[in-house]
């Protein structure tokens, strides 16, 4: 197991400098930050000074180096727009963020573990089809449009629920489900299939006929090994909703991580925009690190082939 | 073919799958020869009218009009122009570059696997989303920039599977012994492994259909998409959001044709993956 957690550790390290290189060149050289931070229309003197004061005019490779000397010092330079270091205004929103992801997983997970093992056990049945076919358009909902919809009923025509904004419980309630159903419907499908793969395993025949109690048998061999996939899944998922959050977060004005990426997209800020994709980019590493770790937890496998 | 279709006949998820991928692109390539509205013209007098539903004549709208007076309809239609192109285009390129070094990966080993699988390994650390928004704001939107965006966030997927499929294949027969009579490496990737690792690589490719569309709509909704005045899902939603108290058609008909898309594409492309694949197909 340990050197299991130090592989993991090292590849995680690895994949974080990724990260950072692809922003670098990324933002350095697709793009010219000193044509991009400059108003449309600005002379060539104007962006060569620009690009001196930059650093821009020196060895690529250079340039290189120093970003990364700053970014281990968590520098990644001062927010035109606030005025401040990006990653102090990036860090700030964070909460936000990660409140309404966390949320809708977990609310996204339990709803779909349940109708995902109902549709499993009760196969054939009016209760298997009906949540087969709302995961299914769950799936094919894009997030955005869900949450249209529900501010539409909920905020705009039955007023129960405030169409956007950020502070009370209230606030969260139509955020979170959207993006809660998008995880569900992900999680039933998933492990619905796992589940009758599961129910057809011979250990599984064995357990029932040695006379287990069909909780037993329920808990011990059929839950434990469906969720190994699932696990999979949330990380997978988790990715989909930090890359997401900069479109559920514009559309209910939720003050987080991802609208003020946007944001900083649309005022060219780009110190504002490394830092919020290296921090979001980073959590998703870290996620993972522990999705695999419990991985080996739930799956002795694992902790035996390395 | 013929099999193809009888097999699909029995699946009414597969089939209705189909139809509605069909009628999708059927519409699409026959926008113009419809009789619709010009998408891009609107009519003040037509502003915010809602749906109406009593006939279908010339100045009629039945998904109602925009607040500045185009008819939703056509420029639903019209929009599914954009999709498809920009969405295609995408699929084919990451799906070209995808196979290409998924098979090289898998054939050539070594270093070079190494290599480009660490590299799927780093790209899939940043949420793709974000990807595609850090290089959009690096390259500001234009429809081939979207298209390579689009492109290089779905290449990974189709590099992983193939890479697998073409480690079982290189210790094939037929592998072994174009290899013992002399072939080049270029000549057995292009003629022994290639059209082996074909069917795989169209599962994926519908599947990523289904992610890429939403993916272009939501750079679209967005405003990081292809660029006014061509109509598109994800733009439409988004101007109409801002009316969304007094013109609840706006907003609901655009959504409601990108989700019809995905779902006959996630459809369709479940029901492809069964059939090429005999081990799900006999648990059925």
């Amino acid at each position: 197991m340990a050197g299991y957690l130090v592989r993991r550790l090292l590849e995680s390290a690895l994949a974080v400098w990724g990260v950072v290189t692809i922003v670098f060149f990324v933002t350095r050289v697709l793009g010219d930050p000193a044509a991009l931070l400059l108003p449309i229309g600005a002379s060539a003197e104007q962006i060569e000074a620009l690009r001196d004061n930059l650093g821009l005019n020196q060895p690529l490779f250079v340039q290189y180096l120093q970003f990364l000397g700053q970014v281990v010092q968590g520098d990644f330079g001062t927010s035109f727009q606030h005025g401040r270091p990006a990653l102090e205004v990036v860090m700030e929103r964070m909460p936000a963020t990660a409140l309404l992801a966390g949320s809708a997983m977990v609310l996204g997970i339990l709803i779909g573990a349940v109708a995902g093992a109902i549709a499993a056990l009760k196969r054939g049945s009016l209760a298997e089809l009906v949540v087969m076919a709302i995961a299914l358009l769950g799936q094919a909902t894009p997030v955005f449009w869900l949450g249209i919809m529900l501010i539409l009923y909920f905020g705009v025509n039955l007023g129960w629920l405030p169409t956007g904004g950020y502070g009370t419980f209230a606030h969260l309630v139509l955020p979170a489900i959207t993006l809660a159903v998008f995880v569900s419907a992900s999680i039933a499908r998933l492990l619905r299939s796992s589940m009758l793969d599961i129910l057809r395993e011979d250990y599984i025949r064995t357990a029932r006929a040695k006379g287990l109690m069909p909780h037993t048998v329920f808990v011990w061999h059929i839950a434990r090994n469906a969720l190994i996939p699932v696990t999979t899944m949330t990380a997978i998922l988790a990715g989909e909703l930090l890359g997401g959050s900069v479109v559920t977060e514009t559309v209910f004005s939720w003050p987080g991580v991802g609208r003020l990426i946007l944001q900083a997209i649309q005022a060219k800020d780009f110190p504002v925009i490394q830092a919020g994709v290296f921090v979001v980019a980073s959590l998703f590493v870290l996620i993972n690190f522990v999705v695999d770790l419990l991985y080996g937890v739930l799956d002795p496998r694992i902790r035996a082939e390395r | 073919m013929r099999q193809f279709f009888s097999e699909l006949s029995r699946s009414k998820a597969g089939l209705a799958g189909f139809i509605l991928l069909v009628l999708f692109v059927a519409l699409a390539v026959l926008a113009p020869w419809l009789g619709l509205e010009d998408p891009t013209r609107g009519s003040l007098r037509a502003r915010m009218t809602a749906p109406t539903w009593d006939g279908f004549w010339p100045g009629a709208h039945p998904l109602g009009t925009d607040e500045v007076g185009r008819d939703i309809l056509s420029r639903i239609v019209h929009g599914s122009r954009t999709t498809l192109a920009v969405a295609g285009a995408a699929v084919v390129a990451g799906g070209i570059v995808g196979t290409f070094l998924g098979i090289l990966a898998g054939y050539a080993g070594g270093l070079t696997d190494r290599i480009l699988m660490r590299l799927v390994d780093i790209q899939l650390a940043i949420p793709l989303m974000m990807l595609a928004l850090l290089v959009v704001a690096a390259l500001g939107p234009s429809i081939q920039n979207v298209i390579m965006v689009l492109a290089l966030t779905s290449w990974i997927r189709y590099a992983r599977i193939i890479r697998g499929q073409v480690l079982s294949l290189r210790e094939r027969e037929f592998v072994q012994s174009a290899r013992a009579i002399g072939a080049s490496g270029w000549r057995i990737m292009l003629r022994h492994i290639l059209p082996n690792v074909m069917t795989p690589a169209l599962v994926v490719a519908t599947l990523e259909l289904a992610r890429i569309i939403v993916m272009d709509a939501a750079l679209s909704f967005l405003g990081l998409g292809v660029q006014p005045p061509n109509p598109s899902w994800g733009r439409m939603l988004a101007d109409g959001r801002v009316y969304i108290s007094t013109a609840w058609w706006s907003v609901t008909f655009p959504g409601l044709a990108i989700m019809l898309t995905v779902l006959g594409v996630n459809l369709f492309g479940d029901w492809l993956r069964d059939y090429f694949d005999p081990k799900t197909r006999s648990a059925r």
